[in-house]
């Protein structure tokens, strides 16, 4: 696997990377945000503001709309409702007018004439149409003359209603009834003075049909039914729904009103219907029409559905933005963050190697002295031996103080590698001797090998060119990847370091061990900062971000092959000349 | 071959003297750098092998001194410290740098190279 990528590795996923956090790890110690907090903060902003305005826009929207629908509706079945009223009120008034206009034209004496009545009815007949009688009464209530299917005459009316109306008002239009002949008219009287004192009263039959012939005409919306009622209920028209001529209607009667109205309200079986009625004046008519508001409202619903379905893909669109544009900016934040705190980390780290340095420099010069007189008085009482005869030679004393000298070199070695190690914690470069490296490196492990019987093979490469790099770095690297493998093998495990040329101006470290190795998932996050499998062990999961940052800064590259059970081999390629980048963090001087 | 020995540590100047004589060297010694200029006046020396911490004048101060008094002499530097300005200021003023403690035969072989190069 070779990580080309500065940055460690993102996870693919619903699942954003801050979601999981890692909880009681430094990394969540040094951050400073709480990032699901703030993306649940971002999306309900974001959500509000965004959405509020749409919502509460189409809300109104659809108010306004329904109601300009609605109201458009009342107004157009007000329209017909009035017109249509004018139309049977005049229809009415033409026959009364009609009627008047006989009286006018006769006088009482030749309209008690049966033959001239007669012909007057077959005038109407032709002319207007739907006259089915007409008789003359006197003010007694007594028929003069009746012409008509019946024989009425001298039929004596004093003691009906209608006569009592006509003669204390001077007009009556009845009810639809259905008469003799079973057929529904309707009856018109209407009460003339005659000069000289006293009235008669002219009456005449009217066949409900004609009123029919006007409703029929009209083109309704919405299932209309137009019809009349009287002020019982009862149909004085036949209607599409509501029942024949006079049956009585499914619906309530409207209140009286003098101009035209509309309103809304449920039938029985719950269907909403538009209502719209008329009072036809000085008759016992009510003109009605109902609509059923489903079907007027149909078109509307049309407007509604298309209004939702934007609604609902707006939103959703936008939702969709919100949580994409969140997630990735927050993820963003934590990627930040997390480098963040991995500098910062890499700095202390940087620091305290710096710190340790010094220290040891300082401790080494102290030991230095002392030492140095050890070895030289040691030395002397060993040339004391060899080169005089002043004393007895004896070999016991000689061993010893071969002893002593041996010790002072062992002690030299260590405070020599001190100095070292301090001398190159910054940034020169130098030609490195890879093997002395490489040997002093397995020095700072001591003992380990040995103790866990872990084989280490050292293996480099004969004609390696020269090599020209940052020896702390360079030490720093195979220290981690050393002190990896020993963390990874098993007692009695093999560690084999080779170092080789890879190409004409670089060359390949190789550390390979034979230990527990690496799953595939553990290979994909190996150089992130903080992620460690020996957190219980106190990894800190900076090692090998350290390591990769390191080799990275030597103008090289790192990359790791591992199998589960098998081992794990780690391949820095270094350049052979290390040109120092202008403006890269400087390790160096952090601390300084 | 004669040598001058100069360090503050009087113990580990006398060992390395004798030690010196031993294996027939001429080394004389001395503790402080005035003291080790007033040797220099009086005698002629091959090389002079100053430690480079000292009170009051330092190896790379003295050597400069020796240096204008006696300019065919050779040094060696000794220090018990592995300091980058002293390992810089070290092989950039000397022939020769070493850190103490010393292995004497290195320290020999190193004043052959220096005289006899």
């Amino acid at each position: 696997m070779k990580t080309d990528a500065e940055e460690p590795r993102r996870t693919l996923g619903l699942r954003p990377a801050f979601w999981g956090g890692r909880e009681g790890s430094e990394a969540s110690q040094k951050h400073s945000l709480n990032l699901r907090r703030l993306w649940k903060t971002t999306v309900l902003i974001m959500t509000v503001v965004s959405l509020a305005p749409l919502v509460v826009m189409t809300a109104v929207d659809y108010r306004v709309t329904q109601k300009s629908v609605e109201s458009e509706l009342v107004l157009r079945t007000s329209r017909i409702v009035s017109n249509t009223k004018r139309a049977v009120e005049f229809s009415l008034l033409e026959r009364m007018a009609a009627l008047d206009f006989i009286v006018q034209d006769n006088r009482f004496q030749m309209l008690t004439d049966c033959a001239r009545l007669e012909a007057i009815l077959d005038h109407l007949r032709l002319t207007f149409g739907g006259f089915v009688d007409l008789g003359v009464i006197d003010s007694t209530g007594r028929q003069l003359c009746y012409v008509g299917p019946y024989d009425l005459s001298g039929f004596d009316y004093s003691d009906q209603e209608w006569f009592r109306n006509v003669r204390d008002q001077g007009m009556h239009i009845s009810d639809v009834f259905p008469g003799f002949r079973r057929v529904p008219h309707l009856v018109i009287a209407a009460r003339h003075e005659i000069p000289g004192g006293g009235f008669y009263v002219l009456r005449t039959s009217l066949e409900a049909e004609f009123f029919n012939t006007l409703l029929s005409d009209l083109e309704l919306s919405g299932n209309g039914d137009v019809f009349i009622v009287n002020s019982e209920g009862t149909l004085q028209t036949s209607s599409r729904m509501h029942g024949g001529v006079l049956d009585t209607i499914d619906l309530r009667v409207p209140e009286y009103s003098d101009s035209t109205r509309v309103f809304e309200t449920p039938t029985r079986d719950g269907r909403a219907v538009l209502i719209g009625y008329a009072y036809i004046p000085e008759t016992p008519f009510i003109l009605m029409i109902v609509k059923q508001k489903a079907v007027l409202m149909e078109p509307w619903r049309d407007t509604r559905r298309k209004l939702i379905g934007f609604l609902a893909l707006s939103l959703s669109a936008i939702m969709v933005v919100i949580l994409a544009v969140t997630t990735y900016l927050v993820n963003e934040i934590h990627w930040a963050d997390l480098r963040r705190v991995a500098t910062l980390h890499q700095v202390e780290y940087t620091n305290k190697m710096i710190s340790l340095g010094r220290l040891g420099a300082g401790v080494a010069h102290e030991i230095n002295n002392p030492l140095a007189i050890i070895n030289e008085k040691a030395g002397l009482i060993k040339d004391l031996f060899s080169y005089t005869d002043r004393y007895a030679d004896d070999p016991k004393l000689l061993g010893i103080v071969d002893t002593i000298l041996k010790s002072v070199k062992r002690c030299s070695e260590v405070t020599r590698r001190l100095l070292n190690f301090a001398r190159d914690t910054d940034s020169e470069t130098s030609p490195v001797d890879l093997a002395a490296t490489v040997t002093e490196v397995l020095g700072f492990m001591g003992k380990e090998a040995e103790y866990r019987s872990i084989e280490v093979v050292v293996d480099i490469d004969k004609n390696l060119p020269k090599l020209e790099t940052n020896c702390g770095r360079l030490q720093q690297i195979l220290l981690n990847l050393i002190n990896n493998a020993f963390a990874a093998v098993d007692d009695g495990g093999r560690i084999e370091i080779s170092i080789r040329p890879s190409n004409a101006d670089s060359i390949t470290i190789q550390v390979e061990d034979n230990g527990c190795g690496m799953s595939e998932h553990e290979l994909t996050r190996v150089f992130e900062p903080f992620y460690t499998t020996k957190r219980s062990r106190g990894g800190t999961g900076l090692g090998l971000s350290i390591t990769y940052s390191l080799a990275q800064e030597l103008g090289g590259s790192i990359d790791v092959e591992s199998k589960p059970g098998e081992g794990t081999r780690f391949r820095v390629t270094l350049p052979l000349a290390w040109q120092r980048k202008k403006g890269t963090f400087d390790e160096g001087s952090a601390g300084r | 071959m004669k040598v001058l020995l100069v360090d503050d540590e009087e113990e580990l100047v006398t060992a390395l003297a004798e030690r010196l004589s031993f294996r027939g060297i001429d080394a004389d010694w001395s503790t402080s750098g005035n003291e080790a200029l007033k040797l220099a006046r009086a005698h002629t020396y091959d090389v002079a092998v100053l430690d480079i911490k000292m009170p009051n004048i330092s190896g790379i101060d003295l050597k400069k001194r020796l240096e204008k008094m006696r300019p065919d002499m050779k040094y060696i530097f000794l220090t018990g410290h592995g300091s980058e300005e002293d390992f810089r200021a070290g092989s950039a003023e000397a022939s020769q740098y070493l850190v103490k403690p010393l292995d004497i035969e290195v320290l020999i072989e190193t004043m052959r190279e220096v005289v006899e190069p």
